[in-house]
């Protein structure tokens, strides 16, 4: 994958700890914790300084225990607390799975019961971290219906989809991508603002390819397009941000509109976020289609740790001008 | 705040019984509503721990938080929850707590002071400490309080939560109710440790062993427990020595139970033993004890009948309230 350097702006991990930051200013209720999230500031530094200004009381470090500081979440979000739980890699939260599956998502359509919390970390691959430190882990939780999923690929959404988060009364599952999070930056807003979630973001307007994508792929996906305008070939790359639940408006338009789909993700291919939207246009968008779609995704295999194993697991560029070409066919 | 005094007067002595009778009274009706094939869903009995299930909770005030398990309705009693409660829950009706979205013993209200619990155990234990955490956050005096069986402390969670309580020094009770079984495994398969509470120490926090048939004694000992935990001295464990008088649910028959076994605790039966000290202190004879019975019996058939009358939900409501908001 490839990101654009020397940009001006907030970084990608900046604007994680700005929504953070802001919100706690604005909400008492909201506290932070997780593994080394204090005095440490946290495995890649997002947290750093907040126990300075926030206090232990909010800025909560934990004993490796995620099951356990998950389950607290939803036990201090049910007496009215917002918090937020930091897993030091999304790939942990497997961790803590039973508490977010059968606790957290369970308890409103029992209970009515708001569980207003957060569970963040940082996921996907890219970065030589091998099969326990790279994972996509979005598509485990897409599947459990009263989650809200959400992946940003860009550092305005990363901020404004946290901050939408932490008002959200749902709990919601953040995966950063820590790729992005120091080769990505943006110039922000200067205000407060939330970008809502279930709604994705047409990132580049084209007429002939739709490029379904999120978190650091909207990067590959943003390059091919250049490069297939080159060729003149038009592409549209739809951002989902938030993966469940979906936009599928926003999808459905975007197709109706090119007549071609491709669905870019690096998760593993089956059952992936791709494969749920591959079937939602067939289901709903049939009729506009003039090509098969396409997934071009990571296989699955888990994620390797020698450079050239992870080159080859990850979807590149020319992975999706391939398949560019493949749908100009039709 | 207003707490209660580690001795119980009159009152709240009969108050006790009251509970204990009426769970036992629910249960009862349950057993044979569910072999008559009148529920729905499955049910799961505590017959046998009523000391521990109502004297623990009794020693909760307005306010605190209580966490039970799916064999732990009668704890629920003196939070507030009612027969008829109990009943709409097990016969899925709409108005029931759940609505029908949850099963059985799934029971719960935040405002009364008790969650709604869920199967895979102990997961309130870390659930109970994060309401204690939110306590703390807040300065406020109060206090959770959970229950698991003895099977539930071989989980992960158990000890996480334990631990990561003490590290806090949260206000959060921590009961086991030792009651012999997990399904039908028996304790010995299930540890080495000859007492739960020796565990304690682990986790550098206090840990008692209760009689868990003897109602004053499970309450005596939460009591102080739940004092200690709102006085700031952190959590404490408690395991109630008891046994589980029914199968694992209502289909299972506990074949793998010696018949010796039950007897003996048949004869040490919580809701007897109670019966007997109240009646030594001239505070409950034939005569009373028969007229609180048939005010429970009237109370139990009051409950079912209207559950029986009450209506189901309608089927498009399956895909409601997945979400607030």
């Amino acid at each position: 994958m490839s990101t654009a350097g020397n940009q001006k702006g907030t970084s990608y991990i900046d604007a994680i700890s700005q929504a953070l930051w802001e919100e706690m200013e604005r909400d008492p209720s909201i506290f932070i914790m997780g593994e080394d999230i204090g005095i440490y500031g946290g495995a890649f530094k997002v947290t750093e300084g907040f126990i300075d200004h926030f206090g232990p009381e909010r800025v909560i470090d934990m004993p490796i225990a995620e099951e356990a500081f998950i389950g607290m979440g939803v036990g201090a979000a049910l007496m009215g607390m917002r918090p937020i739980v930091e897993v030091q890699y999304a790939d942990f939260i497997s961790c803590g799975w039973d508490q977010i599956v059968n606790v957290a998502a369970k308890m409103h359509y029992r209970t009515r019961d708001a569980v207003p919390m957060v569970i963040r970390g940082p996921s996907g691959a890219g970065l030589r971290a091998g099969p326990f430190h790279s994972q996509s882990p979005e598509g485990w939780f897409a599947h459990v219906p009263g989650l809200k999923v959400i992946v940003p690929g860009t550092p305005y959404d990363a901020k404004g989809l946290l901050k939408a988060a932490i008002r959200d009364d749902n709990p919601v599952i953040y995966f950063e991508h820590k790729y992005l999070y120091r080769r990505l930056k943006e110039v922000l807003p200067t205000g407060d603002y939330t970008v809502p979630i279930s709604k994705a973001d047409v990132q580049r307007e084209g007429d002939d390819v739709t490029i379904v994508t999120y978190g650091a792929m909207l990067q590959t996906a943003l390059e091919a397009a250049r490069r297939a305008q080159e060729k003149g070939i038009s592409v549209e790359v739809v951002d989902l941000r938030t993966i469940f639940p979906l936009d599928k408006d926003t999808i459905l338009n975007s197709v109706a509109k090119t007549s071609k789909a491709i669905m870019l993700y690096e998760d593993t291919r089956t059952l992936g976020i791709g494969a749920e939207i591959s079937a939602i246009i067939a289901e709903e968008g049939f009729e506009n289609l003039d090509g098969p779609i396409i997934r071009v995704s990571s296989p699955d295999a888990p994620i390797p740790y020698s450079p050239p194993l992870e080159d080859f697991f990850l979807p590149q560029v020319d992975d999706v001008l391939a398949a560019i070409d493949k749908l100009s066919a039709y | 705040m207003e707490v209660k005094s580690l001795e119980l007067n009159t009152q709240q002595l009969m108050e006790i019984y009251y509970f204990m009778r009426l769970g036992r009274a629910i249960e009862e009706r349950l057993e044979l509503l569910y072999k008559g094939g009148r529920l729905p869903g499955a049910i799961y009995l505590g017959r046998g721990q009523e000391a521990i299930e109502v004297g623990a909770s009794y020693a909760l005030e307005p306010g605190d938080m209580l966490a039970p398990t799916h064999r732990d309705m009668m704890s629920q009693l003196p939070r507030g929850i009612t027969a008829k409660e109990i009943f709409t829950q097990h016969y899925a009706r709409t108005n029931s707590l759940t609505r029908g979205k949850g099963e059985d013993n799934y029971q719960g209200d935040l405002k009364r002071g008790t969650f709604a619990t869920v199967s895979m155990l102990p997961d309130f234990y870390p659930v109970a400490a994060g309401a204690a955490l939110a306590f703390k956050i807040r300065n406020e005096k109060r206090v959770a309080m959970t229950y698991c069986g003895e099977g539930a402390t071989s989980v992960g969670d158990w000890h996480e939560s334990i631990n990561v309580a003490s590290v806090l020094n949260l206000p959060v009770v921590f009961i086991v109710i030792n009651n012999g079984y997990a399904y039908s495994t028996p304790v010995y398969k299930e540890m080495k440790v000859a007492n739960v509470a020796d565990r304690a120490c682990a986790y550098a926090i206090p840990g008692a062993v209760v009689d868990g048939n003897d109602v004053i004694e499970c309450y005596r000992e939460t009591k102080k427990a739940v004092d200690r935990a709102r006085d700031g001295g952190g959590p404490t464990l408690i395991e109630a020595k008891t046994m589980r008088m029914r199968g694992h649910a209502g289909h299972d028959p506990a074949k793998y139970m010696a018949t010796e076994i039950i007897d003996l605790w048949t004869r040490r039966d919580p809701i007897v033993r109670f019966e007997n000290y109240l009646i030594e202190r001239g505070l409950l004879t034939d005569e009373s004890k028969r007229e609180i019975i048939n005010r429970i019996n009237a109370e139990v058939e009051d409950a079912v009948r209207f559950a029986e009358e009450s209506p189901y939900p309608e089927g498009k409501e399956a895909i409601e309230d997945v979400y607030r908001g």
